[in-house]
């Protein structure tokens, strides 16, 4: 009896502990959209987090594009094959890039450049008492350090993942068109008749929830996050792991709303 | 009635299971120097950060003169914790940028002053610590730590608060550079005129700069009078703790 007492009050506390998380994360992203929206606004800082966010994260989101169309048209082409159906490729190529692997892979390596930097410099600031001194002297941390960032990131995202688009499906009319010998002109029709406004538009509006994802679990568990080294590389880990789950989660529910 | 500048009403804050404060009174009069003294985790902390509103209080009232402001709607907080500046332990200076940009801050992004405006004001202040343009466009992490705070206070003082609150000023400073920022907390308050608040276990600064001293010990102000009865207080704490004794009624 008092084992089973023992396992409920367990269970009882996590839940506890779970709904005050999500709570104050709620309520984290609300006042963080707040502060987006109304003044004061720090155009040097958002100007500074766009470059940040948007141009140093080309490289290794054009890599990651560029192998996964590579990849994805090679694979395609030993699947296809058996079904004599290789004129699908491009379809596929084109289709899966841009609905679901250049939003969520781009999503995912941010995660990892960018959620981590945000987290491991916010909650540096947080350990050596910066965001205090900020509010001491009159500046709001949630104005000058977390909206700048939230927002730097919704707008980049998806540009990084247009950019995305087009550099995956390059890679994939390469493999095509040097490896698999495709015609060049037929591969570059057929994915220019395939594609649709709402395969490419569905993948941006991801692109941008994924970027407010990101910069949000960021700056949560950064801001959050607890004392000394442990607390900062903990809430560097913090924010890399959740971002990434919230970002495969939502992409599935995205899809399920854009394709059902 | 006269009115406190600073009034804490039996104030409370756990953390968890922690109960931190329990039941904290305190009274500073308008220009007076008050240290709060007491080991360490008994709450001298976060006694001050409640006072700034960076900790919220489980319970009590904490007036700024005279107006309660944990009833206090946001802007009019803001207002009253509009005068009050820090000094705190670490120095937390930002280290993204530079000494003069610190000490600036305030003036730049908080009241919006253009930067040409607040340079010769953060020179001004730089040198009221005693430090030189020199440094002006060095980053904190190239300075010591006497250097640091030095810049820290000069940021603190830089908007001219009517409050300042001083966290362990001179902890991790050698003697002579804990004298020189014990002056310098001296001399600027007396400058603007300010009251102020200070934690610290360093009882060469508390003489230094106290005119009335307070013990705080398990979440409670146990001891509150002017510095020259510190060492006559007939507190057997205060004795043991002024006088860094293992024996007495404090336990560790």
């Amino acid at each position: 009896m008092k084992f089973i007492l023992n396992i409920c009050q367990r269970l009882g506390a996590r839940l506890l502990d779970f709904f005050e998380v999500m709570g104050r994360l709620i309520l984290f992203a609300l006042t963080a959209l707040k502060d987006v929206l109304l003044p004061p606004y720090y155009p040097r800082l958002i100007g500074s987090q766009l470059i940040n966010i948007g141009y140093y994260s080309l490289t290794v989101v054009g890599l990651t594009a560029l192998f996964s169309g590579m990849v994805l048209a090679l694979q395609s082409y030993t699947g296809f094959a058996r079904f004599n159906a290789e004129s699908a490729i491009a379809n596929v190529v084109v289709l899966s890039i841009t609905r679901e692997l250049a939003p969520v892979l781009a999503g995912l390596m941010v995660a990892g450049r960018i959620g981590a930097s945000i987290a491991a410099e916010i909650a540096t600031m947080r350990v050596t008492e910066q965001i205090d001194a900020m509010s001491t002297l009159k500046v709001n941390p949630f104005q000058y350090l977390i909206a700048p960032r939230v927002l730097a990131g919704t707008i980049m995202l998806p540009f990084l993942v247009f950019i995305a688009d087009i550099i995956g499906v390059f890679g994939g009319f390469l493999v095509a068109v040097y490896v698999l010998d495709f015609n060049a002109f037929a591969y570059i029709q057929q994915t220019w008749e395939f594609v649709e406004f709402i395969d490419v538009a569905s993948g941006l509006v991801k692109a941008a929830v994924f970027g407010f994802i990101i910069t949000l679990m960021g700056c949560y568990c950064g801001y959050y996050s607890g004392r000394g080294a442990q607390g900062v590389g903990s809430a560097t880990t913090n924010a890399v792991v959740s971002a990434s789950i919230l970002i495969l989660i939502s992409n599935y529910l995205l899809s399920q709303v854009f394709f059902s | 009635m006269k009115t406190f500048k600073v009034e804490m009403q039996d104030v409370h804050k756990s953390f968890g299971s922690k109960h931190v404060l329990r039941g904290v009174n305190l009274e500073v009069k308008k220009g007076e120097s008050l240290v709060i003294v007491g080991g360490s985790g008994t709450g001298k902390s976060v006694t001050i950060k409640t006072i700034l509103g960076l900790i919220k209080a489980d319970s009590g009232k904490i007036l700024i003169d005279g107006k309660d402001i944990t009833k206090a709607s946001g802007k009019e907080r803001d207002e009253l914790l509009g005068s009050c500046g820090m000094l705190f332990q670490g120095g937390a200076l930002f280290d993204s940028m530079t000494v003069w940009e610190n000490v600036a801050f305030g003036l730049t992004q908080g009241q919006k002053m253009s930067k040409k405006k607040a340079y010769p004001i953060a020179i001004e202040k730089l040198k009221a610590v005693g430090l030189s343009e020199d440094i002006a466009q060095q980053y904190p992490a190239e300075l010591s730590g006497g250097m640091q705070k030095r810049v820290s206070l000069a940021r603190a003082i830089a908007s001219h608060p009517d409050i300042i609150f001083f966290d362990e000023p001179t902890t991790g400073l050698d003697p002579i550079m804990a004298d020189v920022i014990n002056n310098l907390i001296r001399k600027t308050v007396k400058e603007l005129g300010a009251t102020a608040i200070s934690i610290t276990h360093d009882m060469a600064s508390v003489r230094k700069i106290a005119d009335s001293v307070a013990m705080i010990y398990e979440g409670k102000i146990i001891w509150h009078g002017p510095i020259e009865k510190l060492e006559n207080s007939g507190n057997e704490y205060v004795d043991q703790f002024i006088h860094g004794k293992e024996d007495g009624p404090i336990r560790f």
